[in-house]
C-alpha cells in the first residue's frame, strides 16, 4: 500500500463556460496526515475535491487514492473515500436513521450490519438521541453532523471534508475539532478545506494554499508559521495612557487607553520590552495574540499570487 | 463475488428507498389515480358508455379499461422516475450516490425500477377498480397483459429518466408530459378503435405510439387490437434497448448529473 493516501498529478479542470478551475495541479497527501488546503473563494478547492468525489469531472490528470487510480478502479477508491459536502446533500423530509442507513447501503452494506453500524456512528456524533427526527428540524449545527455520519457510516481511510465548521457556532466548532482530531488519531488521512485559518491552524499538520486554480504553497504548517517573523501583541496595562510609550525597536501603537499593540520579531526578548515598559511606571496585567498569524500570512501569499 | 453482492445490496438500498419514497405520500400517489379512474368508469363507461353502444363488439366500458390501465401505467411510470430524480438533482443528495462505489447501471435499474413498481402497482388498483364497474372482467391472455404491463412501465420510466437529466427547473418535468404525453395517450386508442376514424385519421393515429402500446394490452386483455402485436412488442424492445443505452451513455458522460 502507498504511504500518500492522496496524490494528485497534473490535474486540470476547464468548465463548460470556459471558466479554468484547475491549472494542472500537483498534490500528495501522507496517510495518516491531517492536511489543509485553502484559498479563496473560487480558487478551485471544491472542484478539486469534486473531481476527487467524482462529483466533477476532470478535463486532464490523475488522481490515485491510496495508489488506486480513480480512472482505473473507482469502486475501490470509492471504498476507501468519504467526503462531507460544503453544501447539505441529504434529503430534508427523511429521517435521519435512515438517511445514514441508506448511505450504507450504496456501500454495499447490508442492512443488518448497517443498522449497527449507523447506531455506533449517530452515537459518536451525538445524533442517536434525534435519529427519527425528520433531517429538516435539525439546526444546521446537527446537519453538519449528519453530513458526517453519512461520510464515515463506510469507515473510509480518506476524509475529505469541504468546509464542515461553516456556519457552525463555536460551541460546536470546538467539538467537530475535537472528533476529527480523535478520528485521524485513530488512522483516518483527514484533508480538509476550511475559510477559518485558525482551525487549520489548530488540526492541520501540512497545508497546500491554492489560487487561481494553482498550488501557490505546499509545505508543513510548522514551517509557515515559522516563516513568521513579526507577531502581534496585546498587552492588557494597568494605567490609562493617551499615547503609546516610546521604546526603542518595538513599535507600539494604542488600541484603547489601556491595551498596547506591539509588535515583536523573531530574534527580539519579550522579557526586554517587559523590563522597557516597566521602567516607564507601566505594567502589564494579561497579553494575548493580536490575531490569527496565519491569516495574515494567507493574505499576503494570495495578494502576491 | 464481493463486488456483485456489494451491487446487489446497493441496488436493492435504492429500490427500497424509491418504494418508500412514493408509499410514504401515499395520498398523493396512489389515491389519485384510482379517484381518476373512478371517474372516468362512472362517466364514460357507466352513463355515456351504454349510449354509445359497443366498441370492437364489446361493451364500451370493457373496452375502454384496458386503454385506461396502459393510461395510468404511463403517466406514473413517467412522473415517478422524473419527479424522483429531479429532486435528487434538485436536493444534491444524487451526490450520495455519485460518490458511493454504485455503477452507473445499477443507478439506472433502481429509479426505473422505483417507476415500474409504482406504474404496475396503480395498473393494479385500477384494474381493481373496473372489477367494481364491470365485475365480470376476464384476461384472455395473462401472458402478454403482464408483459406488456411490465414492458409499458420500463419504457416509460426510462423516458422519464432521461427528462430529469435534462432538467433545470420543476417547469421541465411536467413540459413533456402536459404536452406530449397526455395528448398522445389520449389520441392513442384509450378510448376508441381507430376503425372508427376516416382514413386520413386512421393512418396518422398509426404515427403515434402510445396506439402500439394501448393496443397490445387491449390484444392481452380482451383479445382485440388495431395493430400487429408482433410489430408493437418488438418496437417497444426495440425502444427500451435504445432509450436505456442513451441513459447510461448520459450517466457516464455525467450530463445533468456532474459538473
Amino acid at each position: 500500500m502507498s504511504q500518500f493516501a492522496l496524490e494528485i498529478t497534473n490535474l486540470k479542470k476547464i468548465y463548460d463556460s470556459d471558466v479554468v478551475a484547475l491549472k494542472g495541479i500537483n498534490l500528495s497527501v501522507k496517510e495518516g496526515d491531517f492536511f489543509a488546503l485553502l484559498g479563496p473563494n473560487g480558487a478551485g478547492k471544491s472542484s478539486t475535491i469534486g473531481i476527487i468525489a467524482s462529483l466533477v469531472t476532470k478535463s486532464a490528470g490523475k488522481v490515485k487514492i491510496f495508489d488506486i487510480d480513480i480512472d482505473e478502479n473507482f469502486p475501490e477508491a470509492k471504498r476507501l473515500l468519504g467526503v462531507v459536502s460544503q453544501e447539505i446533500n441529504f434529503n430534508n423530509f427523511e429521517k435521519v436513521i435512515d438517511i445514514v442507513n441508506t448511505q450504507a447501503g450504496f456501500y454495499g452494506i447490508p442492512l443488518k450490519d448497517s443498522k449497527l453500524k449507523t447506531e455506533i456512528t449517530l452515537k459518536r456524533l451525538g445524533l442517536w438521541e434525534k435519529r427519527n427526527e425528520q433531517a429538516r428540524t435539525l439546526s444546521g449545527g446537527f446537519k453538519r453532523r449528519l453530513m458526517i455520519a453519512k461520510a464515515l457510516i463506510h469507515e473510509p481511510k480518506l476524509l475529505i471534508l469541504d468546509e464542515p465548521t461553516a456556519g457552525v457556532d463555536i460551541e460546536l466548532r470546538r467539538e467537530m475539532w475535537d472528533f476529527l482530531k480523535e478520528i485521524n488519531a485513530q488512522g483516518t488521512t483527514i484533508i480538509l478545506t476550511t475559510h477559518y485559518l485558525e482551525e487549520a491552524e489548530q488540526l492541520c499538520k501540512n497545508i497546500a494554499i491554492i489560487d487561481h486554480g494553482e498550488i501557490v504553497e505546499n509545505t508543513s504548517m510548522k514551517d509557515l508559521l515559522s516563516r513568521l517573523d513579526v507577531q502581534g501583541f496585546l498587552l492588557d496595562i494597568d494605567k490609562s495612557l493617551d499615547q503609546p510609550p516610546s521604546i526603542p525597536n518595538f513599535p507600539i501603537t494604542l488600541e484603547d487607553p489601556t491595551t498596547l499593540n506591539v509588535a515583536i520579531k523573531k530574534d527580539q526578548s519579550i522579557n526586554h520590552l517587559f523590563d522597557q515598559l516597566s521602567a516607564l511606571g507601566i505594567n502589564v496585567s494579561s497579553m494575548r495574540n493580536e490575531s490569527n498569524r496565519l491569516e495574515e500570512m494567507f493574505i499576503e501569499m494570495v495578494k502576491k499570487h | 463475488m464481493r463486488r456483485r453482492n456489494e451491487i446487489l445490496v446497493s441496488l436493492i438500498t435504492l429500490i427500497r428507498k424509491e418504494i418508500k419514497r412514493y408509499l410514504r405520500i401515499w395520498v398523493q400517489t396512489l389515491v389519485p389515480p384510482a379517484v381518476t379512474m373512478s371517474l372516468y368508469f362512472v362517466i364514460f363507461g357507466s352513463l355515456i358508455g351504454p349510449r354509445i353502444g359497443s366498441m370492437d363488439g364489446l361493451d364500451y366500458i370493457q373496452f375502454m379499461i384496458p386503454g385506461l390501465i396502459m393510461m395510468s401505467v404511463i403517466t406514473n411510470s413517467y412522473a415517478n422516475v422524473v419527479s424522483s430524480f429531479y429532486s435528487v438533482k434538485f436536493q444534491k443528495s444524487i451526490e450520495e450516490l455519485l460518490v458511493s462505489p454504485m455503477p452507473n447501471w445499477a443507478i439506472l435499474v433502481g429509479f426505473i425500477m422505483g417507476g415500474v413498481s409504482r406504474g404496475v402497482l396503480i395498473g393494479c388498483i385500477v384494474f381493481c377498480v373496473s372489477l367494481f364497474f364491470y365485475p365480470s372482467f376476464t384476461i384472455v391472455n395473462p401472458l402478454l397483459t403482464i408483459s406488456v404491463l411490465f414492458l409499458t412501465a420500463i419504457l416509460f420510466s426510462l423516458m422519464g429518466f432521461i427528462n430529469a437529466i435534462f432538467a433545470d427547473s420543476f417547469d421541465d418535468i411536467s413540459i413533456i408530459p402536459t404536452f406530449v404525453l397526455t395528448p398522445l395517450i389520449y389520441l392513442g386508442g384509450v378510448f376508441y378503435s381507430i376503425n372508427i376514424l376516416p382514413d386520413i385519421w386512421r393512418n396518422i393515429s398509426m404515427a403515434n405510439p402510445m396506439l402500439y402500446v394501448v393496443n397490445t394490452f387491449r390484444e392481452g386483455m380482451l383479445g382485440v387490437s388495431d395493430v400487429s402485436i408482433p410489430f408493437a412488442l418488438s418496437m417497444i424492445i426495440f425502444f427500451i434497448a435504445v432509450l436505456t443505452s442513451a441513459c447510461l451513455i448520459l450517466l457516464h458522460k455525467g450530463v445533468g448529473t456532474r459538473q
